[in-house]
C-alpha cells in the first residue's frame, strides 16, 4: 500500500496521459466516424464499399495489433509517428469504426415518414437532415456513443504495450522497480474506476434528459 | 431513404460522384502500393514466409491458443453471466444488490491492467498456474458481466405476460426462469452474446503481456526471426478477420432469420388469437434490444 502512497504522482500523471489520451482520440473518432458514415449511407456504390470495408476490417481486428501495425510496421515504408500520436490515431480510428455504425443505426431508427414528411414540405436535403432527422437521431445516438466513451477510458490501457507513458505503464514501470504488483495494480485499477463510474453517472443523466420515448 | 427517388440529372450526378471517388479510391491504392514497393517491402524474399511450412505451422498454433482461450473464457464468462442475470432479477433484495455490484463492478475493470494484476500479482499472491489461466479468469471476469447485462436485457425485454401466466401456473421464481424466461431470452439474445464472443476473441490477444503465446504474440515474433515484421502483421490481422468475419457473419444471418420468423412460437392447439400480439411484442422488443 505505501508503494501506491509514495508514489501518487506517478500515477497522476499516467492518469493525465490517459485523459488526454482519452479526450483527443474521442474526437478523432467522432470526425472519423462521421465521414466513415456518411460514406455508408451514400448513393455513390464505391465510397459506399470502401466504408464497408473499413468498418469490417477494423471491427474484426484487435486494436492491439493495429497499434503494432502503425508503430512497427509504418516505419518500415518511412513513416514515423510519435508513440503518443500513433496511440491517438489508432484508438481514433478504431473507436471510429464503431461510431459510424452508431451515427448510421441512429439515421435509420428515425422513422421513414420523418424525411418524407419533411420533403413534401419543400425542405431541401440539407434542411431535412438539419431541422428533422439530425435532431432526432442524435437523442437515440446518445446512449451507445457514451458506452464507446467509457470503452475508450479503458482501451487507452492499449498503449501501455508500445510504451506510451500512460496510466497502465506508469504502474507496470514503477512496478519493475518496486516489485509489488498486487498494491500498484490494485491501485490503477481503482484509479481507472475513479474516471469512468462518475462518468457513467454523468453519461446516464445525459441520456435521461434526452431520452425519446416513442 | 433520405432523398428522393434521384431523376435522370440526379443518376448522373451519382455516376460522375461514383466515377471520381472510384479513382480517388483506386489513387490512394496505388500510392500506398508504389510506397510500399519503394522501400521494398513487397519483395518476395518478404513474404517467403507464407510458403514455409514450419512457420505456417507456428502461426497456426498461435490460433489454437486463441481459440482455446477463448472458448474457455467464453464458457466460463456465460455461465456466470446467466447466474449473475438470474440473480440481478431475483425476488430477494440480497441476492440483487450481491448481483448487481459483481455487474457494475466487473464491468467498469479495464481489462489489459486486469490481466496484468492478475498475471503478475496472484504469483506474488502464491497462486502459480500457467498464464493461460491467467488470461482466462481475467477475460471471463470483465466478460461475465457484459453477458449478465445481455441476458439480463433479453429477460426485461419479454412481453411482462410470460412471467405473469408462469407465476400464475404456480411456478416458482426458479421455475419461471428455467422454463419460461430463460429459453426465449437466450434465443433473442444469441446475436448480441455472438457479437460479444467476437470482442472476447479480439480481447485474447492481451494474452500478450504476459507472454501467452497466442496469436498476436506468436506473430510478433515470426516478424523478429523472419525480419519481415510488417508481412507478418499483415498476416495476422487477415487470420483474425477471417475468423471475427465468419462469427459476425453468423450474428447477421441468425438477426435476419430472427427478423423474419417469431421467435415466441404458439405451442400446437394455441388459441389463433393470441398469436398476432405476442408477434408484435416480440418484434418490438427485439428492436428495442438491438437499438441498446
Amino acid at each position: 500500500m505505501n508503494v501506491v502512497l509514495h508514489h501518487l504522482g506517478l500515477y497522476w500523471s499516467g492518469l493525465w496521459v490517459t485523459l488526454e489520451l482519452t479526450v483527443l482520440s474521442f474526437m478523432c473518432a467522432l470526425l472519423v466516424g462521421t465521414v466513415v458514415a456518411v460514406m455508408r449511407v451514400s448513393p455513390a456504390a464505391p465510397l459506399r464499399a470502401a466504408g464497408l470495408l473499413y468498418v469490417e476490417t477494423v471491427r474484426n481486428t484487435p486494436p492491439l495489433l493495429l497499434l503494432f501495425l502503425f508503430v512497427y510496421g509504418l516505419p518500415k515504408v518511412g513513416l514515423i509517428y510519435s508513440l503518443f500520436v500513433s496511440a491517438v490515431v489508432v484508438l481514433g480510428g478504431y473507436t471510429g469504426a464503431f461510431v459510424a455504425e452508431v451515427i448510421r443505426s441512429g439515421i435509420n431508427a428515425v422513422p421513414v415518414g420523418q424525411a418524407e414528411a419533411a420533403r413534401s414540405l419543400g425542405l431541401t436535403f440539407s434542411q431535412t437532415l438539419r431541422h428533422v432527422v439530425l435532431p432526432q437521431a442524435f437523442r437515440t445516438m446518445v446512449p451507445p456513443l457514451g458506452n464507446l466513451l467509457t470503452a475508450l477510458v479503458r482501451n487507452t490501457s492499449l498503449a501501455a504495450p508500445i510504451g506510451v507513458l500512460e496510466l497502465t505503464e506508469r504502474a507496470d514501470q514503477l512496478n519493475a522497480t518496486a516489485a509489488a504488483p498486487v498494491p500498484i495494480f490494485i491501485g490503477v485499477l481503482i484509479t481507472y474506476m475513479i474516471v469512468t463510474l462518475p462518468l457513467g453517472a454523468v453519461i446516464g443523466a445525459v441520456e435521461r434528459r434526452v431520452a425519446v420515448a416513442r | 431513404m433520405l432523398y428522393d427517388v434521384p431523376g435522370p440529372r440526379g443518376r448522373r450526378r451519382i455516376l460522375v460522384g461514383s466515377i471520381v471517388a472510384a479513382l480517388v479510391i483506386g489513387a490512394l491504392a496505388a500510392v500506398a502500393l508504389v510506397r510500399l514497393a519503394h522501400h521494398g517491402q513487397l519483395d518476395a524474399a518478404r513474404w517467403k514466409f507464407v510458403t514455409e511450412p514450419s512457420i505456417l505451422r507456428y502461426l497456426m498454433f498461435g490460433l489454437l491458443n486463441t481459440l482455446k482461450v477463448a472458448a474457455v473464457a467464453g464458457g466460463l464468462a456465460l455461465a456466470v453471466g446467466a447466474l449473475m442475470a438470474v440473480g440481478r432479477l431475483a425476488p430477494s433484495v440480497l441476492v440483487r444488490a450481491g448481483a448487481t455490484s459483481y455487474v457494475q463492478f466487473c464491468r467498469s475493470l479495464p481489462v489489459l491492467p486486469l490481466i496484468l494484476f492478475i498475471g503478475l500479482g496472484f504469483p506474488e499472491l502464491g497462486v502459480r498456474l500457467p498464464a493461460f489461466w491467467f488470461l482466462v479468469l481475467g477475460l471471463a471476469l470483465y466478460n461475465s458481466a457484459v453477458f449478465a447485462e445481455i441476458f439480463r436485457a433479453g429477460v426485461v425485454s419479454l412481453p411482462r405476460g410470460q412471467r405473469e401466466a408462469a407465476y400464475a401456473l404456480g411456478l416458482t421464481y426458479w421455475g419461471t426462469m428455467r422454463l419460461v424466461l430463460l429459453p426465449q431470452a437466450v434465443r433473442r439474445v444469441l446475436p448480441a452474446t455472438l457479437s460479444q464472443f467476437v470482442v472476447l476473441l479480439k480481447d485474447s490477444s492481451l494474452g500478450f503481456v504476459i507472454s501467452y503465446p497466442e496469436l498476436l504474440r506468436r506473430g510478433q515474433i515470426t516478424g523478429e526471426f523472419t525480419h519481415s515484421i510488417l508481412q507478418v502483421y499483415v498476416v495476422v490481422a487477415v487470420i483474425y478477420i477471417i475468423v471475427n468475419a465468419t462469427l459476425s457473419y453468423l450474428v447477421h444471418r441468425l438477426e435476419r432469420r430472427q427478423k423474419r420468423a417469431p421467435i415466441v412460437r404458439p405451442a400446437a392447439g394455441a388459441s389463433p388469437l393470441s398469436t398476432p400480439t405476442d408477434r408484435g411484442a416480440v418484434r418490438a422488443g427485439g428492436k428495442e434490444l438491438t437499438g441498446r
